[in-house]
């Protein structure tokens, strides 16, 4: 198989932000920002594989705590009850929410921890410049970027409570510590996502074993 | 495929954002989509109108964001004690309570965020509707790109819905009429990013320039 011709085999980049597709000689003549809009052209995103390895660490850490710390408290009539992440999802399916309750696991409970494991995945299967799937492995990357941020949906839920409930003795709606840790593990997956370079997974297509 | 190596840039070429495959600009017609043949992400795009309409869902956007931010969103009732929030009291109150981290996450990604998206779109379609030259469309294209992830109104509202479940259980909640702006606010910005058609963009930039 020969190689594809690819904007990295022609010495030519495609702009990250508008798309426009500049020559290398362009580039040495005149300078390495997009003549269209100005972005910084770069073939391919810097230190791609070791800023995700970074940032999926910091993010498998800090799940540890975002689940392990309560996000919420609610004192109602002298009652208090805490709830972690999971806490909230059974609490839900409990009282009849089934629906919610399944979409708040996904969302809250699932997401996560899929993108840090199927980011990982492709960090290594780049290393170990793993020849095979590599369209299925470009879906799992479409599909990781596009769920991550669904995961904040606890976080605006939260927000929520603690603004509308504030009865003093009544009822009252806490945050916990947990949601800290929980909103950085999705925001630096989110990051961790927008660092790996999907072209990587292609470019060692059609080259010589 | 053989490539002349020696065009400086163009318009006629484009590589597979996702795999830097090149493909030659299709003609393709209105209503059409073209993805890239070896990993099947989406390459091109057209829309009829593609510039009006966007403006307009972008124009209609802004109306309910105002509209949004002026009524409560949920009321809540407890023993004959009530209490709203608006749509910014979220942030305002993870911020009251030393959450101060997650206020200004919750501010970025449920107003400012979606309020800068509309108002981007705005400024940059709506000179060039009345022919004149955008302010700095490079600038003003590059912010919206990076904006985007960050506007995370869909996902409020599953939020709202979320709590408003929460909430059922043991006081009375009713949604208020910001509730539906804010709902409509989100259909009419996604309508106007899935109609935006960036190549007619720059090609209209063109026209105006010469």
């Amino acid at each position: 198989m020969t190689a594809p011709v690819t904007a990295k085999s022609t010495g030519a980049v495609s702009c990250h932000v508008c798309g426009l597709l500049v020559s290398g000689r362009y580039i040495a003549e005149h300078s390495a920002d997009c003549p269209r809009c100005d972005a910084v052209l770069h073939s391919r995103k810097i230190n791609s594989l070791s800023r995700t390895w970074a940032l999926l660490i910091a993010a498998a850490v800090l799940y540890i705590p975002a689940n392990v710390y309560p996000v919420l408290t609610l004192v109602s009539f002298g009652q208090s009850t805490t709830n972690t992440i999971m806490g909230g999802v059974i609490e839900l399916a409990q009282s009849g929410q089934l629906v919610i309750a399944v979409i708040v696991f996904v969302a809250s409970v699932f997401v996560p921890i899929f993108k840090i494991v199927a980011l990982l995945f492709l960090v290594v299967s780049v290393q170990l410049r793993l020849k095979i799937q590599r369209r299925k492995r470009a879906l799992l990357y479409r599909f990781t970027e596009f769920i991550g941020r669904w995961s904040m949906i606890d976080i605006f839920m939260i927000s929520i409570l603690i603004g509308l409930v504030k009865l003093q003795a009544l009822a009252t709606v806490t945050a916990g510590p947990g949601a800290i840790a929980f909103a950085a593990v999705v925001i630096i997956t989110m990051f961790a996502a927008m660092a790996f370079d999907p072209r990587l997974i292609w470019d060692d297509e059609g080259e010589r074993q | 495929m053989e490539i002349d190596k020696d065009f400086s840039y163009t318009e006629a070429l484009v590589a597979c954002p996702e795999c830097d495959l090149i493909h030659s600009v299709p003609k393709i017609r209105e209503g059409e989509q073209g993805r890239c043949i070896r990993c099947g992400a989406l390459l091109f795009v057209r829309h009829k109108n593609s510039l009006n309409r966007s403006l307009a869902f972008a124009l209609t956007g802004l109306m309910f964001f105002i509209l949004a931010n002026m009524f409560p969103l949920l009321t809540f009732q407890l023993e004959g004690q009530s209490e709203s929030n608006r749509l910014i009291d979220g942030a305002i109150a993870f911020w009251n309570a030393g959450y101060w981290e997650l206020g200004i996450v919750v501010f970025i990604s449920s107003v400012v965020a979606p309020l800068a998206v509309l108002l981007v779109l705005i400024t940059l379609l709506l000179p060039m509707q009345l022919n004149r030259f955008p302010f700095s469309p490079q600038f003003q294209i590059r912010l919206l790109t990076h904006l985007k992830p960050w506007a995370m109104s869909e996902i409020f509202i599953l939020g709202i819905i979320v709590a408003f479940v929460k909430l059922q259980d043991f006081a009375d909640v009713s949604v208020g009429l910001s509730l539906i702006a804010f709902v409509l606010m989100v259909v009419a910005t996604v309508m106007a990013y899935l109609t935006l058609d960036e190549s007619a963009l720059w090609s209209r930039l063109k026209e105006i320039r010469t």
